[in-house]
């Protein structure tokens, strides 16, 4: 019988090894997964290569793991924010080295990893600083650039509920990036509010099929402070 | 003669006119987002945020805010009857897939060409940060600007050739200032609206690219 649900964060957690490069999801906070985030905190793991859209908020998640000293680079679209302070100041200091992608070049790479693509050939940015030095192509009379696909060895995603064959749906805006980083990553690991019983997802429903989930872990998410 | 310069609000209820009944837009951050206040409520206008949302609406009421619903500028929103969530991949195939029909941004600088600037100073201190400005740019079918037509120091905004970093190339096709609304066409900046008191000649001399007067009367 498969059962990928674990009551141990800290077992599902304990493969991930010093040097990984790991997808988080959530935009901002919504949909972080702050748990998962902290465990990773708490096993000192380091010198990671992080890929979300921002560069944490406030001392929330993601901020606390670059607090932490964890991460060696991250590849992110938007990390400057009223209240990415603690990132400002590794950055401002050299500590942590900036991959800028614009924003849905970060999915589309994503997704070419997941879909088994080589370098994909995308009109964003054509002409500008983030496309230097890139390959381009015209191509029926339109610009392109070639960027490469964003692999992972982990993903670390919330959705709203899963079950024990790793099917999941996910609640409202919390949902973002965490179907196409559950797609392009070696390991995904999803935390979920709660884990239910196989077909009490409707198949019409599920929204990442259990094939791109290696874990589900049930937690008790506590909800994040928003700010602006 | 005297002019009074549109404030936020004005320039916002002017884009607002120029949003058609079944339009799928995506309002960015700032004097953007006002526009959503002046659309009349017998049109029905998707808004689309980066995130994940098809036609989200106003603010919550007090006590009714959920962390897991924001719009791309990270506030609080709701959801119109009829909207729905998607993930990132499809959200930016509708921006850069060409579905989304009007993109409204702000701007640092836009060129006689079409050229726009937003995301990035160049300055050597400045942590940049771009979103999904590039893919909104290249990927809309119509981009909308909301400016102030100087800079705070009095500089122009609307120029010759951008000096700061590029956001995408050609991509401007109407530029709302709070002196005048310009066309950015194949032939140039054609002013089709200034405000009342303002001469062509003052409104070219506070502009840094050749224009083009198109006012009617």
């Amino acid at each position: 019988m498969i059962d990928k649900s674990s009551a141990s964060l800290k077992d599902v957690l304990s493969q991930i090894k010093d040097g990984s490069t790991i997808m988080i999801g959530g935009f901002g906070t919504a949909g972080q997964p702050a748990e998962l985030i902290d465990g990773l905190i708490e096993l000192g793991i380091k010198d990671l290569v992080i890929v979300n859209n921002n560069a944490g908020n406030g001392d929330y998640g993601l901020a606390k793991l670059l607090k932490a000293g964890a991460v060696r680079k991250i590849i992110c679209s938007f990390p400057r924010q009223s209240d990415s302070y603690i990132f400002d100041e590794l950055y401002r200091a050299g500590k942590i080295e900036l991959e800028l992608v614009p924003q849905g070049n970060l999915a589309c790479r994503i997704q070419a990893a997941g879909m088994g693509l080589g370098p994909i050939y995308t009109p964003t940015g054509f002409g500008t600083l983030l496309a230097e030095g890139k390959p381009t192509l015209n191509y029926e009379g339109k610009d392109f650039v070639l960027e490469n696909p964003i692999k992972a060895d982990f993903a670390l995603i919330k959705a709203y509920k899963g079950d024990r064959w790793g099917n999941l749906v996910y609640r409202k805006s919390a949902r973002n990036f965490g179907p196409i980083m559950a797609m392009a990553a070696d390991v995904t690991i999803a935390q979920v509010a709660e884990v239910v019983e196989l077909g009490e997802l409707d198949p019409e429903h599920i929204i990442t099929p259990g094939i791109f989930v290696q874990h589900v872990v049930s937690v008790a998410a506590k909800q994040p402070e928003q700010s602006a | 003669m005297s002019y009074t310069k549109l404030t936020r609000d004005q320039i916002a209820e002017r884009v607002a006119q120029d949003i058609p009944d079944g339009a799928y837009v995506n309002l960015g951050i700032g004097l953007p987002t006002k526009i959503s206040n002046y659309l009349p409520a017998d049109k029905d206008v998707f808004l689309h945020s980066e995130n994940g949302l098809l036609a989200f609406g106003p603010k919550p009421a007090p006590g009714e805010e959920d962390p897991e619903l924001i719009n791309a500028g990270k506030e609080y929103v709701t959801m119109l009857t009829g909207g729905c969530f998607f993930h990132h991949g499809d959200s930016f195939a509708m921006m850069r897939g060409g579905h989304l029909d009007i993109a409204v941004l702000g701007a640092f600088q836009i060129a006689e060409n079409g050229d726009l600037a937003n995301w990035h100073t160049g300055a050597p201190d400045a942590i940049p940060a771009v979103g999904g400005a590039m893919d909104l740019a290249v990927g809309t079918k119509k981009v909308f600007i909301t400016t102030d037509h100087v800079t705070k120091k009095g500089e122009p905004k609307i120029v010759a050739e951008l000096s700061y970093p590029a956001t995408g190339l050609k991509c401007v096709d109407r530029i709302y200032t709070d002196l005048c609304v310009i066309d950015v066409t194949a032939e140039g900046m054609k002013v089709i609206e200034k405000v009342d008191g303002l001469s062509f000649e003052e409104l070219q001399s506070l502009t840094g690219a050749k224009l083009i007067d198109a006012t009617q009367g």
